[in-house]
C-alpha cells in the first residue's frame, strides 16, 4: 500500500503523485513520440485513428461518467464536427479557425440536446439522444446542398500555418497533440470546481442543489462541452477519413463510443482511453485473426459485431468498473503483494433498487 | 371515389397493418419492462433470429407457412426463456444503465450470429396470402394486411383473457406490481419474470414472421425496436393499452409522412415524435403522471 | 429579544388534498440550539423541505435574515449561508470523503471555467483555500483516516458525520440537521452532542435539529417545538414541551 506523505495541498493536488507514475507515464509519452520511427503508415494512421477515437470517448466519459448522463447519440455530434469542418474548410476557413469553430457548432448542437436533460433522464434521456442521433444522420443525407447528401463530400486536405499535415507521420503527431491537450484540460476541469460539481449532479441532485449547484445549468453545460470535445474528433476524423458519407456516422458508432466508455470503466478519463484503444484495434485484430481462422468463421460477416457484444457483456456482467477498475485491481495486488486480499474490492450487496418512479 | 380518397384509405390501411406490427413488438418491450424493469434494446434482434429462422424452414425446408409460424413462435419463447434465465438475470437489481447495456451486447451478439449464420443478404419468402388482394369500396387491399390486423388482434384479446383469467397471468401481474409482495405471497418471481421473456419472445417472432413478408427478412429489421420505443413513449411508458395505440399511431404516422411531407420524412417521423413527446408530454397519451419523490 | 433569523409566517404545503402544513409559524434566534421534535407525520421534514426549496410553499411568508425565501431558487438556498443534513443521507456515494467535503465548498468561488481548464496560478491558490477550509472541519470532526475513502464503503455512522462536515463547509450561518443521531449508537450520539455544542460555541452557527432521540434534545436543545399535524404545537424548555398535555396526547395518539 501507499501512503500519502503530503506536506503541502499542492502535493494532494498533482496529477502525477509518485515517482514511479513520472517513470510510466514517461515512457508512455517516449514511445508515443518515437512511434513514427518504427511503425509503418498504415499503423500511423490506425494510432491516428485511435487517437481520434480516444478524444471522442473523453467527451463522451465526460458526459456519461462524471454527469451520469446517458447518450446513445454521441456519433451524431462526430458528425456535426466532421461535416462542419470540412464545409468551413471548404468555404476557405483555415484549419486553424475552422477546428476550433466546428468544436463550437457541435458544442452548440449539445446544449440543444441537453435541455431535454433537465426534463429527462435515465432511459428517457438515452431514447432522445439515440432518437436524435438517427435524425441527424437522415438530415445529413437530405440536407444536399452543404452535406453532399449520400453523394458524399470530399475533404481538404489538412494543413496548418502553411505546414501539410496530410502525410501519416504530420497527421499522427497533429491528433498525438489535440488528444494530449484535450486530456490535460478535462483533467484540470475535473479536478476543479466544475469537475466537482459534475460529480455532484451524478451522484444526488438534491444534495448538490442544497450546495448552491445550478444542477440544471451544470446538467446542460456538461452537454454542450461533452459534444464540444466529440465534436472536436469529429473535426479530425474528418480528415481520417477522407470522404464523408452519412453512413460513416450510423448508430453502430455512437453504440461503439458507449462501448468504449463502459468497458473502460465509467468515471474515469484513463478508462476512457483505455476503452478507445481496445475498440479501436479490435478490428484491426479480427481482419488479422481471419487468417488463422477456419475459414468458415473467418469470411463471417457479423463476426465483428458479436465480439464487440460478448465483451461489452463479459464486462457488465463481471466487471462492471470497467479495464480501469481491472488495472486498479491490478496494481493494488503488485503493490500489497503478500497483503492483499480478494475482498478488498468487493461490493456492498446491491438491493433492488427500483427507479419506475425516477 | 375520388382518388386522393382511395389513396388516403390505402395508405391508412398499409399504416394499420404495419402499426399493429410495432404495437406487438411494444407490446412485448412493455411486458417484459413491467415484470423485471429491464429495457429490452434486444428485443428487435430476437424478431431478425425469428424472421430468418422462419425463412429457413419456408424457403429453404419446405414447411407450411403455420407450421414455420408455431415452431418459430416455440423456439424464439424457449431462446427469450433462456436468455434470461441464463444472462439478463444475474444483474437484476443493478441500475437500469446495467440492463440497457447488457441487452444492447446481447443484440450485437445476436444480430452478429444471425448474420453469420444466414449470411448478409437479404431473403423472402412467400407466405398463402401473397400477392393476394380484396377490393372493398372499389379500393384495393393486400392480403397479408388483413391477415395481420386480424392475428394481432386475436393476440392482444388472447393475452388479455391470459392476464385476467389464468392463475399464470395474475401471477405474472402480480409480480410486476411488486416483486417482494408476488414473492412473500408464493409467486415464483425468477421463474415467472423468465416467462414473461418467453412471452415476449414468441410475440416477437409473430411480429417477425408477419413483417418478413411486407418488407424483407433482414438484419436491418431490428431497427423496428427504436419504432417500438417511439410507439411505447407516445402511448405512455409502461402502459399496455398505450403501447398498442401507440403502436398504431407510429404505424399512421410514418405512412402519412411518406405520403403528405417531403421526402425523407418518413424515415424520421417516429423518432421526432419520440423527441416531441418526451419533452412536452413525457408521460404520453395513457401513461400515468408521477412526479419525483426527494 | 433580537431580530429573527428565520421567520416562518403562517406557511402551509399542500399536495393536491393532503395537507401536510397548514397554517405553521416559528422563528429561530440568532446563537440558538432550536429541537424540532413531533410524532411521525407531523410535517418536522417538510417543514426543512420548504425552508431549503426543496418544495414550493402552498401559502404563507418565510424570512431568512430579511430575505424572501419564497423567491429564492432552490440552488441559491447556500449561497444565503442555510446548509443541512438529510433524513436518508444524500451523499455522493462514488467520490471520495474529501470530494463531497470540497463539494460543500461550491457556493464559494470555484475560478472561471478557463482558468479551470489551464489550472491557473491563480486558481491552484483558490483550491488551496477551499482545500485549507475543508481540512480544518476533517480535524473538526476526526475524519482524517477516512479523507481518501469512497463514501461507497463507509459505516453508516461516519456517512453521518462525513454529512454533517459537508454542511459544516458551507459555512453556514444556519444549520438544519434532519435526525442527525437516528442509526448511531449511543457512543457516536454522545459525540454528537459535543459536536452541536461546539458548532454554536466555537463556529457561532445556528441549529435547528428535528430529531426523535431526546437524551440528545435534552443535552443540547435551548428550545425545543412541538409539531403535530403540521403546526406547532407546543414551544418551550425541554421540561414544558414534555409536560404538555397536548404533546402527550399526540404521542399517545390521543
Amino acid at each position: 500500500m501507499r501512503f500519502a506523505y503530503d506536506t503541502e495541498y499542492r502535493q494532494g493536488f498533482a496529477l502525477l503523485r509518485h515517482p514511479e507514475d513520472w517513470a510510466n507515464y514517461g515512457l508512455l509519452a517516449a514511445l508515443l513520440l518515437a512511434a513514427p520511427f518504427f511503425a509503418s503508415n498504415y499503423i500511423l494512421g490506425e494510432m491516428a485513428y485511435v487517437l481520434i477515437l480516444c478524444i471522442a470517448a473523453m467527451g463522451l466519459m465526460l458526459l456519461t461518467g462524471f454527469t451520469g448522463q446517458i447518450s446513445l447519440g454521441h456519433a451524431a455530434f462526430v458528425a456535426i464536427g466532421a461535416y462542419a469542418h470540412a464545409w468551413l474548410m471548404r468555404q476557405g476557413v483555415p484549419m486553424a479557425a475552422s477546428i476550433p469553430l466546428a468544436a463550437l457548432i457541435a458544442a452548440a448542437a449539445g446544449l440543444v440536446v441537453g435541455i431535454p436533460a433537465i426534463r429527462v433522464h435515465g432511459l428517457y434521456l438515452a431514447m432522445v439522444t439515440l432518437a436524435f442521433a438517427i435524425i441527424v444522420e437522415q438530415l445529413i443525407g437530405m440536407w444536399r446542398g452543404v452535406t453532399g447528401g449520400f453523394m458524399g463530400l470530399s475533404v481538404p486536405r489538412p494543413e496548418m500555418f502553411g505546414l501539410s499535415l496530410a502525410s501519416p507521420t504530420a497527421f499522427y503527431y497533429f491528433c498525438l497533440a489535440v488528444a494530449v491537450v484535450v486530456l490535460l484540460g478535462l483533467l484540470n476541469l475535473l479536478r476543479s470546481g466544475l469537475g466537482r460539481a459534475f460529480v455532484g449532479v451524478r451522484d444526488s441532485e438534491a444534495a448538490a442543489a442544497g450546495l448552491g449547484i445550478n444542477v440544471k445549468r451544470v446538467k446542460i453545460g456538461a452537454f454542450g462541452l461533452s459534444a464540444g470535445v466529440t465534436g472536436l474528433a469529429g473535426a479530425l476524423m474528418a480528415h481520417h477519413i477522407g470522404y464523408l458519407t452519412p453512413d460513416g456516422f450510423t448508430l453502430l458508432l455512437s453504440l461503439e463510443l458507449v462501448l468504449m466508455v463502459v468497458i473502460g470503466g465509467l468515471g474515469s478519463m484513463r478508462g476512457a482511453i483505455m476503452g478507445a484503444v481496445v475498440i479501436g484495434v479490435l478490428p484491426v485484430a479480427i481482419s488479422r485473426l481471419k487468417a488463422v481462422l477456419p475459414d468458415v468463421v473467418a469470411r463471417q460477416f457479423g463476426l465483428e459485431l458479436f465480439v464487440f457484444g460478448a465483451i461489452l457483456a463479459f464486462f457488465v456482467l463481471f466487471e462492471p468498473r470497467g479495464l480501469n477498475g481491472r488495472w486498479l485491481k491490478l496494481r493494488a495486488l503488485i503493490q500489497s503483494f503478500p497483503l492483499y486480499r480478494r475482498d478488498t474490492f468487493r461490493r456492498q450487496k446491491a438491493y433492488m433498487k427500483s427507479e419506475r418512479d425516477k | 371515389m375520388s382518388p386522393e380518397l382511395a389513396l388516403f384509405a390505402q395508405i391508412t390501411m398499409n399504416g394499420i397493418a404495419v402499426g399493429a406490427i410495432y404495437a406487438l413488438i411494444a407490446l412485448g418491450i412493455v411486458l417484459i419492462y413491467k415484470a423485471t424493469e429491464v429495457l429490452n434494446f434486444a428485443h428487435g434482434d430476437i424478431l431478425v433470429l425469428g424472421a430468418f429462422i422462419a425463412w429457413a424452414l419456408i424457403a429453404l425446408m419446405g414447411l407450411p407457412f403455420w407450421a414455420a409460424l408455431l415452431i418459430v413462435m416455440a423456439l424464439m419463447g424457449a431462446f427469450a426463456y433462456g436468455l434470461d434465465a441464463l444472462v439478463i438475470r444475474r444483474i437484476a437489481g443493478q441500475p437500469q444503465f446495467s440492463g440497457v447495456m447488457l441487452t444492447i451486447a446481447l443484440a450485437f451478439m445476436i444480430r452478429g450470429l444471425v448474420s453469420m449464420i444466414f449470411g448478409p443478404e437479404s431473403q423472402s419468402y412467400r407466405t398463402p396470402w401473397s400477392g393476394q388482394s380484396t377490393q372493398v369500396f372499389g379500393v384495393s387491399f393486400a392480403n397479408i394486411e388483413l391477415v395481420i390486423m386480424g392475428v394481432v388482434l386475436a393476440i392482444t384479446l388472447g393475452l388479455w383473457l391470459f392476464f385476467r383469467n389464468t392463475r399464470l397471468g395474475v401471477a405474472m401481474q402480480a409480480s410486476s406490481q411488486n416483486q417482494l409482495a408476488a414473492y412473500l405471497n408464493g409467486v415464483q418471481v425468477k421463474r415467472v419474470n423468465s416467462l414473461v421473456f418467453a412471452l415476449g419472445g414468441a410475440t416477437a417472432a409473430v411480429a417477425g414472421v408477419f413483417l418478413a413478408p411486407i418488407a424483407l427478412v433482414d438484419t436491418a429489421l431490428w431497427l423496428v425496436t427504436l419504432k417500438a420505443l417511439a410507439a411505447i413513449v407516445l402511448g405512455g411508458f409502461g402502459s399496455i393499452p398505450g403501447a398498442i395505440l401507440g403502436g398504431l399511431l407510429i404505424g399512421l404516422i410514418e405512412q402519412y409522412a411518406g405520403v403528405y411531407l417531403p421526402h425523407g420524412f418518413k424515415d424520421i417521423a417516429a423518432y421526432l415524435v419520440l423527441i416531441g413527446v418526451l419533452i412536452l408530454r413525457p408521460r404520453g397519451i395513457l401513461g400515468e403522471a408521477h412526479g419525483r419523490r426527494v | 429579544m433580537n431580530a429573527p433569523l428565520l421567520e416562518l409566517r403562517n406557511v402551509s404545503l399542500h399536495f393536491g388534498g393532503l395537507k401536510a402544513i397548514s397554517g405553521l409559524s416559528m422563528t429561530v434566534q440568532p446563537g440558538e440550539v432550536l429541537a424540532v421534535i413531533g410524532p411521525n407525520g407531523a410535517g418536522k421534514t417538510s417543514m426543512l423541505n420548504l425552508v431549503t426549496r426543496v418544495f414550493n410553499a402552498s401559502g404563507g411568508e418565510m424570512h431568512f435574515k430579511g430575505a424572501d425565501l419564497r423567491r429564492v431558487p432552490r440552488h441559491r438556498i447556500a449561497h444565503l449561508g442555510l446548509a443541512r443534513t438529510y433524513q436518508n443521507i444524500e451523499l455522493f456515494e462514488n467520490a471520495t470523503v474529501l470530494d463531497n467535503l470540497m463539494l460543500g465548498r461550491q457556493r464559494f468561488d470555484q475560478g472561471r471555467w478557463w482558468q479551470q481548464l489551464l489550472r491557473t496560478p491563480a486558481l491552484t491558490r483558490m483550491e488551496e483555500d477551499h482545500r485549507a477550509q475543508v481540512e480544518a472541519v476533517i480535524e473538526f470532526l476526526e475524519l482524517s483516516p477516512w479523507r481518501n475513502a469512497l463514501i461507497a464503503g463507509l459505516p453508516y455512522g461516519v456517512r453521518k458525520v462525513v454529512e454533517l462536515g459537508r454542511a459544516l463547509c458551507t459555512q453556514p450561518e444556519l444549520l438544519f440537521l434532519d435526525e442527525p443521531a437516528s442509526g448511531l449508537n449511543p457512543e457516536e450520539t454522545r459525540d454528537l452532542a459535543f459536536w452541536i455544542e461546539d458548532i454554536r460555541a466555537d463556529l457561532g452557527i445556528t441549529v435547528v435539529m428535528v430529531e426523535h432521540d431526546m437524551s440528545l434534545v435534552n443535552a443540547v436543545a435551548d428550545r425545543v417545538i412541538c409539531m403535530a399535524q403540521g403546526a406547532v404545537l407546543a414551544e418551550g424548555t425541554v421540561e414544558e414541551v414534555q409536560n404538555h398535555p397536548g404533546v402527550i396526547a399526540a404521542y399517545l395518539g390521543g
